[in-house]
């Protein structure tokens, strides 16, 4: 049974369609990768699998429940874009709030271990820099001891190193049994991290697969050229459509 | 479950605590004022029998509270609502109702705390004399008005934007207070003012903070209690209807 589950998921506001029939699935120890240009569908699609949204038609479900419901929620960790952060409290204070919140945390030291934060966690997060305070995200996510986790964006804006440091924390989760779900525009981090790729481009699933079955999918050698192709192809195909 | 709300409490009175344009003027201010017209200015004018200064701690009292609960409510609320943090929130397993309980928290403990002081300086300075039960009474009254201003604060915070919060918070918070005759007693405002003020919730708390210091009420004891009910109802209903409309936004 999948960990998590989107079946002919659409979401319609208004006029717009951000997901048209999409089915993704996320199987357990596995990183899927949801990779798309901005604007595809992909912060749709997780926020639907958070119970943040509800589908038009379709169904989510989260270890076979509903995603907003508890059981789903205290086995899975979300690192989301937050344009602020409340700044006025301490790592460890963010992390032990977060903590107590789910039913068997891991000891907060553990959480601050695991997401790199030796050595600032006494700081107040008004006075980290902007890969540290990912990271601060980042404990936020997994402090629940999670199954599974999702990552939205987890590494934008930030510079080369701190992005290697979080990819690094990322492998670690995964290592321990963890399932991913990773939404993402960088093609490199989905090749770096993920066991399967599912490209999306306008509220449609594109291609599917691991990065090598994608990039040979379209003869091309880096996952880059591969994701060109396919949105090249789709947009194609959406024409033809259109006509 | 207790331990969460306690947890969540306790660190949303650290965060509060720490945000100096949160705790500096929701305390500074109303001392300010009332040390000012209460003390300072208040041997040069009278009202009636009772003492200006004992007038002005049932009003000033009020009008902490408001600004207590008002902005750790409207401000607080809106910010985290418009920037992303309450998502945050919401995805995680935290119930609810610990999020308005926190904000709860700390509108209670800086109003008691604002009201605590403008008591030490009104009995200390401003000559202020009353049973003990009046004090009592009073300080509960007081306090107890951070519930239905939370109401009145969770709406501001459902509608307000996250930067503009505050100032929109004081445009709300400042004139309500002055026409619901907290800054200056009612009976000096001119007649359309004093038209106004009923239909204004500061009025009635303002009301009822006088009956207990002594001040002859305008009205009856009972129906400014309804009244103020009344607005905590109806603003805690828009509220609620506000947060489930607020779900449904546009994400790419």
């Amino acid at each position: 049974m999948p960990v998590a589950e989107l079946c002919g998921v659409t979401k319609r506001y208004g006029e717009v369609q951000a997901l048209r029939g999409v089915d993704l699935s996320i199987v357990r120890g596995e990183l899927l990768a949801l990779l798309g240009p901005n604007g595809a569908g992909k912060t749709t699609a997780v926020r639907i699998l958070l119970g943040l949204s509800e589908p038009t038609a379709g169904e989510a479900r989260v270890f076979g429940q509903h995603p907003a419901s508890q059981e789903a929620k205290v086995r899975r960790g979300a690192l989301l874009q937050v344009a602020k952060v409340p700044e006025t409290l301490k790592v460890r204070e963010h992390i032990e709030l977060f903590s107590s919140y789910y039913r068997k945390p891991l000891p907060v030291a553990e959480t601050i271990a695991a997401a790199g934060l030796g050595g600032i966690e006494n700081r107040l997060f008004g006075d980290l820099s902007g890969g540290q305070r990912q990271r601060v995200l980042f404990a936020l996510a997994i402090c629940g001891n999670p199954d599974l986790l999702f990552l939205d964006e987890p590494t934008v804006g930030l510079d080369v190193e701190s992005r290697r440091t979080l990819w690094a924390h990322i492998r670690a989760f995964v290592k321990r049994g963890g399932s991913v779900l990773l939404t993402t525009h960088y093609l490199e981090e989905a090749d770096a991290l993920a066991h399967r790729v599912a490209v999306i481009d306008r509220g449609r699933i594109a291609a599917e697969g691991t990065p090598a079955e994608i990039k040979a999918q379209t003869g091309t050698s880096g996952l880059e050229d591969a994701f060109l192709a396919i949105m090249h192809e789709n947009r194609d195909a959406a024409a033809e459509v259109l006509l | 479950m207790s331990g969460v709300y306690w947890m969540e409490a306790k660190m949303e009175l650290r965060k509060m605590a720490r945000l100096k344009r949160y705790s500096l003027s929701v305390v500074g201010f109303p001392l300010m004022f009332y040390i000012f017209y209460g003390v300072v200015m208040a041997p040069s004018m009278s009202h009636g029998a009772i003492p200006v200064s004992q007038y002005l701690l049932a009003t000033y009292g009020a009008f902490s509270v408001m600004g207590a609960t008002l902005f750790a409510f409207g401000a607080g609320m809106a910010a985290e609502r418009g920037l992303g943090w309450l998502e945050v929130k919401r995805a995680s397993p935290m119930p609810a109702g610990a999020y308005l309980a926190a904000k709860m928290a700390v509108s209670l403990t800086f109003g008691a705390m604002v009201v605590t002081a403008l008591f030490a300086i009104a009995a200390m300075f401003g000559g202020v004399r009353m049973p003990a039960g009046s004090w009592l009474l009073l300080w509960t009254a007081l306090v107890a008005g951070a519930v239905p201003f939370g109401a009145i604060g969770m709406v501001i915070g459902s509608f307000a934007g996250p930067n503009s919060a505050p100032g929109t918070v004081n445009m709300i918070y400042l004139p309500m207070a002055f026409l619901g005759g907290l800054w200056f007693p009612i009976d000096i405002m001119p007649k359309a003012i004093r038209q106004i003020a009923p239909l204004l919730p500061s009025y009635h708390f303002g009301q009822i903070a006088l009956a207990i210091v002594g001040v002859p009420a305008h009205g009856s004891l009972p129906l400014h209690l309804e009244a103020l009910a009344g607005f905590g109802l109806v603003f805690a209903g828009v509220a609620w209807v506000a947060q489930s409309r607020d779900h449904e936004r546009m994400y790419g």
